[in-house]
């Protein structure tokens, strides 16, 4: 399985992320620098965690509007498995690429621990390798991850299978504590939580890996 | 722009302003020759200050061993490096941001944390670890929880920024740091051994660099400048504390290390206290060069800006580096890519001068060996702090209160509400998170692990300085062997009040020998260091805190030791001997509201045999359950392990000592573990054989915690949730 690693100015879990993919694929991904208009073909294309451009601005509203994510959008709108974590969710947020937008969590705070998700949908390119309802547990790291959407568009998510992990408890107001959300297609899932830092037991867990594991069984 | 205008009488109240002496002024004189323009006094006042020339202290400073085969670099660079093998070398150092902090905390804070990235990623190093140690005043007093709100955000927000995870560190409360809190941050990074970058310039006519963030007119010092005076425009002055920003921060890490990556750097050096001038003299010094710099060509945020201003400004985010000649347009290339300002700035010459120029003209022109070599250094007078007598402290009214009290009170609480506004898992390789006794960071693609801790016990060092400076320095090497590494070296942080009473001065030689000593009993030097003085409001001194920072290596990660209960059945085992030392203990302190007798005495033998014992079992795969006894003792560590298990324990403690003084007491070289019966009995055979005290006190189970069969007995949720409430409640509460 070919991946790519976006790497915009300010990301900071690019390599824990191309560790992640390594370990589970086997295979080291390609590190795409934000200014490249193009890059070659892959199966799998991951926005890393981070604070690209400082979250100045807003964040993910920057590197959104880079050279490289003309090329990211064209290839998710494709159909290309695409992942973004964190920052990565918010920016694919600010490209247009998800619904709704990452607001400043509820207590204001940044908040770093592992909390409790549901997987609410287990079959998408992304889930399935978990069991539907499993429950995992998987760190956050944010300051902006309250996950806001309108009433309509809630409610399409959550009809149409579009939430796919829940926290089971509400760590930053995200609205129907929204962990990680897809697009219609399902090819495209924006999360906060940081699955591939839960890859390794020595660190704590693995329950990120199956996350990996999915994306790598769907590539087939 | 005619500088003249700005030129003032050099007059014996504009020597005080720059916080000269009469005395050093003749001394600038001599050097100089004639009297100094503004900008060079402004120089010299730098440069001779405490923070840059460590008059008061170096000769104190240098009684600190220093040496091992594992250090690569002791004190007198950027940070200290020691070897850990494999090619592989850590590089690390500790600093204070106190009084930037007390005044705006978020921004002292956050550039305390990017100030002490810049000191170890300048050597050649990715950071790989933020640690951190904290004191602030009184819970009740009315800045403590803004205080502690703005610097727990500062810390995060630059680290979490960078992506440099924040593993750990202590805070605690006391109201001697009412009016000067101490803000102290640690940095650890990982280099290879045969990489490293060293700030001596060398080369004559070789370009010197300035890269990063535009110079503006933030941080000048204005502690001793009133600069009301200064200029006449108002509008030029700015507050003192510089404003941090974290993302030009992490470009500048990516940029050096990448250019790092090639051989055009002859020598690097960040621009920290003192900026500009500090950086070039200090690598005009080490290299025995001078250096000619064109001012006109240093990148500038604000307009009009005076030499005076370029020279003392602390703008954050900006290094200095000598470069081999024809390496510029390469290393250009690299900070363009990462959109960083590069400008050649100047160049090295034979003159041995620092020489300014500014609008074609020389503006200032030092010798650097005047700058350096030639700051005064004092031995000011000392006294000794009066050794306190042991004494009886009495037991509590009610020992079930007095746990929850302490266990539950601001000192013992869990830090959780601090922790988990740190991203303390980016990078993944954090293997042992904060909360525990030392925090374990993997080294990025191997089974090593470097465990890191920092410590100190105030209290203790104002009581008797020289056990307390003995204690701080045991304490780091107990928590890090605590999780089965071998702890290797220290940086410190010596905080104080002010050098110019005896009796401060007298803490500060006292606690430096009992650094001294216990550095040399236990193979465990100092490579980095900080000292900080005049922490002082009102004539009353902070508690003498010469924080520690110590790192050591775990040589297969995979045998390590935590502090949860792991296991129902399992035996609690003490390591060391009760003495029921009572003298300045944090029993006596919150439960009696009294400071007073000796504190416990540090036998660092005794240290280094339980500590080599405890580490063997770790090491060997035998024990993975292991926590210090310190503040609060046994019955603290008790509860954190249970606590942290969910898993609770009954303890048995025999009767010739007073129970409360078992409970309470902080004898020092002593550790619980936990192990499977048939695993302990082997571990007391084997520690009588080796002549360290050992007792079986109890068995893990159940959910509360017990002791002697009712003299203690305290549900296990009861006390979790007082031990994880007092902070964020405080800090919910208004004032």
């Amino acid at each position: 399985m070919k991946s790519a690693v976006i790497v915009f100015p300010g990301s900071n879990c690019d390599r824990d992320m191309a560790v992640a993919i390594e370990q589970v694929t086997g295979s080291k991904p390609l590190m795409v620098w934000h200014q490249e208009h193009d890059f070659p073909s892959v199966d799998f294309i991951a926005l890393p965690g981070g604070f690209s451009y400082g979250d100045y601005l807003r964040c993910g509203a920057i590197s959104a509007r880079s050279h490289v994510m003309d090329a990211v959008v064209k290839r998710a709108e494709a159909g290309v498995p695409t992942l973004g974590v964190c920052n990565g969710f918010q920016i694919l947020t600010e490209a247009g690429l998800l619904r709704g937008a990452l607001m400043r969590n509820a207590q204001l705070k940044f908040v770093c621990r592992d909390v409790t998700l549901k997987v609410e949908n287990a079959d998408t390119s992304f889930t399935n390798s978990y069991n539907a309802d499993q429950e995992i547990t998987i760190p956050v790291a944010h300051h902006d991850g309250n996950y806001f959407v309108d009433d309509e568009t809630l409610a399409r998510l959550e009809g149409d299978g579009q939430v796919v992990f829940r926290y089971s408890e509400n760590i930053n107001g995200s609205r129907n504590n929204i962990a990680g959300v897809t697009n219609a297609k399902g090819n495209i899932l924006g999360m906060m939580p940081h699955p591939e830092r839960l890859v390794d037991p020595a660190l704590g867990g693995k329950d990120g890996r199956a996350l990996f594991e999915s994306v790598l069984a769907s590539i087939g | 722009m005619d500088i003249n205008k700005y030129e003032r009488e050099i007059t014996p109240d504009v020597v005080a302003e720059h916080g000269l002496t009469e005395d050093e002024y003749q001394r600038i004189l001599g050097a100089l020759g004639r009297a100094p323009n503004m900008t060079e006094l402004g120089i010299y006042s730098v440069m001779w200050s405490e923070h840059c020339s460590y008059k008061s202290s170096k000769i104190h400073l240098k009684k600190l061993p220093t040496e091992a085969p594992w250090v690569i670099c002791g004190p007198g660079e950027n940070a200290g490096i020691i070897d850990i093998e494999d090619g592989d070398a850590i590089i690390f150092k500790m600093e204070s941001h106190n009084h930037p902090s007390y005044i705006e905390p978020y921004q002292g804070a956050a550039t305390g944390v990017g100030g002490i990235l810049r000191d170890v990623f300048t050597m050649g190093a990715r950071p790989i670890a933020n640690m951190n140690a904290l004191r602030f005043g009184s819970p009740d007093h009315p800045k403590t929880r803004h205080l502690l709100a703005g610097v727990v955000e500062g810390i995060g927000g630059y680290g979490n920024c960078v992506g440099v995870p924040t593993v750990g560190g202590e805070t605690n409360f006391d109201p001697s740091y009412n009016g000067n809190i101490l803000v102290n941050a640690m940095n650890v990074g990982l280099a290879k051994a045969d990489n490293i970058f060293y700030s001596a310039a060398a080369g004559v006519g070789n370009p010197v660099v300035y890269v990063g963030s535009k110079t503006g007119r933030d941080g000048i010092h204005g502690a001793t400048m009133a600069s009301a005076e200064f200029t006449e425009d108002s509008e030029e002055k700015r507050p003192t504390v510089q404003v941090g920003d974290p993302f030009t921060e992490k470009l500048l890490i990516e940029a050096c290390l990448e250019l790092m990556a090639t051989d055009a750097i002859v020598a690097i050096q960040d621009m920290g206290a003192a900026g500009l001038t500090s950086s070039s003299v200090e690598m005009a010094s080490k290299g025995g060069v001078g250096f000619l710099l064109d001012l006109d060509k240093v990148p500038q945020r604000e307009e009009d800006m005076l030499p005076y201003e370029m020279c003392l400004s602390e703008s954050q985010e900006r290094m200095l580096m000598v470069l081999k000649p024809g390496r510029e347009a390469e290393a250009e290339a690299i900070f363009k890519k990462w959109e960083l300002d590069f400008a050649v700035i100047g160049e090295i010459t034979t003159t041995g001068h620092l020489q300014l120029k500014f609008g074609g003209e020389i503006v200032g022109d030092m010798p650097i060996d005047s700058l350096v070599d030639d700051a005064p250094e004092y031995d000011r007078p000392h006294t000794a702090t009066p050794k306190r007598d042991n004494i009886d402290v009495p037991a509590p009214d009610d020992m079930n209160a007095a746990v929850m009290k302490l266990i539950g009170g601001p000192n013992l609480c869990s830090r959780r509400w601090i922790w988990e506004q740190y991203d303390h898992m980016v990078m993944a390789d954090t293997q042992q998170r904060p909360g525990g006794d030392a925090a374990v960071v993997r080294i990025h693609g191997t089974n090593k692990a470097i465990a890191i801790s920092t410590d100190v016990t105030p209290r203790y060092c104002f009581a008797d300085p020289v056990e307390g400076g003995k204690q701080a320095v045991a304490e780091t090497w107990r928590n890090i062997t605590a999780v089965g590494a071998t702890p290797l070296a220290i940086t410190n942080c010596l905080n104080f009040g002010n050098p110019e009473r005896p009796e401060i001065m007298g803490q500060f030689v006292g606690c430096l020998e009992g650094l001294g000593e216990a550095c040399r009993a236990l193979d465990y030097p100092v490579v980095s260091g900080n000292v900080s003085l005049y922490n002082e409001t009102n004539g009353t001194g902070i508690l003498p805190t010469p924080a520690i920072g110590g790192v050591g290596l775990l040589k297969d990660s995979s045998k390590t030791a935590s502090v949860p209960f792991k296991r129902d059945g399992d035996m609690i085992i003490l390591i060391g001997e009760i003495k029921g030392e009572l003298g300045a203990s944090l029993y006596q302190r919150e439960i009696l509201g009294e400071d007073a007798g000796a504190p416990p005495r540090v036998d660092l033998a005794v240290e280094r045999k339980n500590g080599d014992f405890v580490r063997g079992l770790i090491q060997s795969g035998a024990v993975d359950t292991c926590h210090d006894i310190s503040d609060g003792g046994l019955i603290a560590a008790i509860a954190d392990m249970a606590i942290a298990g969910s898993n609770g324990a009954s303890i048995t403690l025999e009767a010739a000592i007073p129970i409360h003084a078992s409970l309470f007491g902080e004898d020092q070289a002593r550790y619980l573990i936990a192990a499977p019966a048939e695993a302990a009995n082997d571990i007391i055979q084997k520690a009588e054989a080796a002549g360290v005290i050992v007792a079986s006190i109890g068995m893990v189970g159940g959910d509360k915690i017990t002791v002697n069969a009712g003299v203690v007995e305290l549900g296990l949720d009861a006390v979790r949730t007082r031990h994880e409430g007092w902070m964020p409640n405080y800090m919910k509460a208004a004032n």
